[in-house]
């Protein structure tokens, strides 16, 4: 696939430890533009440590982060923004009393030569955003605690695309959703993925990684137990790595058989 | 998409409507009925006195010092901090400067009483930094290092002069606590309530336009001539009040006394500090969910360190006007002041979960606060009981915030 061009990420032998325990071991990946890799993997195997030390909410122990072919260190979340690496949180990371446009700009605030916050054209910018990702979503100016778990997940998702993304670490991107907001996001990461942005996909649900990812890495207790291009897998392969940490006796790749 | 469960609002009344289109928060015209219901109430329990113009008077100056650290407090608290020791550090900082004013600099100079504020406001930055300091980078609660802070700075207003009481300060610093010439005549007055309603009027113009402009929804035009008549009235009533209260044997009115006129001056700033800057959105950002706020890339160390910073200079202020109405610095100045601050910001609809609270509310909160305790001085009770009411009536205020809080859910 696209092996030849540079790739966007690449993660070498990362580790993180919490005390005694190794929430991540020596584990590499790499992402390539307009590519989708899935980090699939039980509750506590590490794939949101693992995502979070790209992010910069984690530092990392050991191993290093190039970005674009240019060795990164990434200590700090404004550090991964600056190198265009964008992230949506399973918990969405929302500030609640305040409203979709201030949360959009949360922390790159549009403002005038004052440093004085120019509201207006966020509120405008915000709109055209929401407008992309939602036509129905007009409340703009209530908090975000008082909005559905569908239109949060959409301020997050704005939050993340508005800014220029080059990559984008998605954590469970639709576990609060509802069918309807399940599949504008699907629609959205595949038409992300064609614009060429890069895209770490964190999931369990299997018909999304089928039908979104082009490779997927199983990590089992901080470990990677397999990297496969998805053409290679079958659920039952993907299903056997989370649970024993190795593929099904006597497995051939898929599309070799 | 379906658009069934994401655009639903629930059936409203039409008062409902209303008062959700004036975007008044509908908590905070609560609070105004009820210190409209208080005032009426302790006017009649008073014979009338309490709603004469020289109480009025009296009201707006006393709350002026506990509504400046108020300000302040607001955003302690909205970023899930709290300060103990604002009464102390207003204590002590006031020491410092009676001492630099009186015993230190010469009393009659003019550079004087200037350069003893400045000194004062100094420390209070200073202060600031030491305890925002050990909150934000070195993770102690502020309620442990503004309790600390609450002794030292106490025992330290004790130190300055040995507990010895300064006085008299320098002539035109007394003019700042608001006495006998310590307010602005009723030209000044009157031409500033008018400056005042102009400003208000272009404000709500321009940000009628913008929206249009834009295409956002806005308010009713009669439902904002409306707002912006109670507004001018309530100014401008004020300004009659402060004019018609004379000065001792004469027919000259005073006028705003210039303490309020600071808190109005500190209300302002606070108020855009919260609103319209950068700073104040990531203070809201910080006490709705501080781990949002640091993957946002917020630097919530430092902005924290900033609140208490700002905390130091308001009480600096409130400093300042006690020790120049007191005409004197005395080591007990500010005594258990905290927790009428803490009341007013809380009284005022300060959330202690963090993220949510309004200035003009926390204003709003401390004039209840010094409404009460100023009838209650008028109806001759003594300072225990006075306590016993203030202290339950910060229990109901708060019982019937969550009450409401809940009901909205």
């Amino acid at each position: 696939m696209t092996n030849n061009k540079t790739p966007l990420i690449e993660m070498k032998n990362i580790s993180k430890r919490f005390g005694g325990v190794h929430a991540v071991e020596n584990v590499s990946i790499n992402l390539y533009p307009g590519e989708v890799v899935g980090i699939l993997g039980h509750n506590g195997a590490g794939k949101s440590t693992l995502m979070k030390m790209l992010s910069g909410a984690i530092e990392i122990d050991e191993g290093e982060i190039i970005v674009n072919g240019k060795k990164a260190s990434i200590k700090n979340p404004r550090e991964s923004r600056a190198l265009g690496i964008e992230t949506i949180y399973q918990t969405l990371a929302l500030a609640d009393t305040l409203d979709a446009s201030a949360n959009l700009f949360l922390g790159r605030e549009i403002t005038n030569a004052f440093g004085v916050l120019n509201e207006a054209q966020m509120e405008l910018e915000t709109r055209k955003v929401m407008k992309t990702l939602n036509p129905n979503f007009t409340n703009i100016t209530d908090p975000v605690n008082s909005m559905s778990g569908g239109q949060r997940q959409v301020v997050a998702i704005g939050r993340a695309i508005y800014f220029n993304a080059k990559t984008l670490v998605m954590d469970e991107p639709t576990a609060a959703l509802g069918p309807a907001e399940t599949t504008m996001v699907k629609d959205l990461t595949l038409r992300l993925k064609t614009e060429g942005i890069g895209i770490f996909l964190i999931s369990h649900d299997m018909g999304d990684v089928f039908e979104l990812c082009d490779r997927v890495m199983v990590m089992k207790n901080g470990k990677d137990v397999g990297k496969f291009d998805i053409e290679e897998v079958t659920r039952d392969d993907i299903l056997s790595l989370i649970i024993a940490g190795q593929l099904p006796e006597g497995w051939k790749p898929r599309n070799k058989k | 998409m379906t658009d069934t469960n994401l655009n639903t609002h629930k059936q409203e009344s039409a008062l409902t409507r209303i008062i959700r289109a004036s975007e008044v928060d509908t908590r905070m015209l609560g609070m105004i009925v009820v210190l409209v219901v208080i005032w009426v109430g302790l006017n009649i329990a008073t014979g009338g006195i309490f709603l004469s113009a020289r109480n009025l008077y009296n009201l707006a100056v006393q709350t002026s010092v506990v509504g400046i650290m108020a300000t302040g407090m607001v955003l302690v608290i909205v970023a899930r901090h709290i300060d103990l020791s604002v009464g102390s550090v207003m204590g002590f900082i006031g020491m410092v400067i009676a001492w630099l004013q009186v015993d230190i600099f010469p009393l009659n100079a003019g550079w004087n009483w200037p350069l003893s504020i400045a000194c004062g406001a100094t420390l209070g930055i200073l202060i600031g930094i030491f305890q925002g300091w050990f909150t934000a980078y070195r993770g102690i609660p502020a309620f442990v290092v503004t309790l600390g802070g609450m002794l030292a700075f106490r025992g330290g207003a004790f130190l300055v002069t040995d507990g010895r009481t300064v006085a008299p300060m320098n002539k035109t610093y007394q003019l700042l606590g608001g006495g006998i010439d310590g307010s602005i005549g009723t030209t000044w007055s009157m031409i500033l309530g008018i400056i005042a309603i102009l400003v208000i009027a272009l404000g709500m113009y321009r940000s009628h336009a913008s929206r249009v402009k834009h295409g956002f929804p806005t308010k009713p035009i009669w439902l904002q001539l409306v707002m912006f008549a109670v507004i001018a009235a309530v100014i401008f009533g004020f300004v009659y009040i402060m004019n018609s209260y004379n000065k001792p044997r004469s027919d000259i009115g005073r006028g705003i006394p210039v303490p309020v006129l600071i808190l109005i001056a500190v209300v302002i700033v606070m108020t855009l500090l919260s609103r319209i800057t950068k700073f104040g959105r990531y203070v809201y950002a910080i006490g709705a969910n501080p781990e949002a706020a640091e993957l946002s890339g917020i630097d919530v160390k430092k902005v924290t360190t900033f609140i208490f910073v700002i905390m130091g200079i308001l009480c600096a202020i409130a400093a300042v006007i006690t020790t120049a109405r007191l005409n004197a610095g005395t080591n007990s100045m500010g005594d258990s002041s905290e927790l009428l601050v803490i009341a007013a910001a809380i009284i005022g609809g300060t959330s202690l979960a963090g993220g949510s609270g309004s200035i003009p509310g926390a204003i709003l909160g401390a004039v209840i606060m010094q409404s009460i305790e100023n009838a209650m001085i008028l109806l001759g009770a003594g300072s225990g009981e006075r306590m016993v009411v203030m202290g339950l009536v910060l229990i109901v205020a708060v019982w019937f915030d969550t009450a409401y809080q809940n009901s909205k859910k």
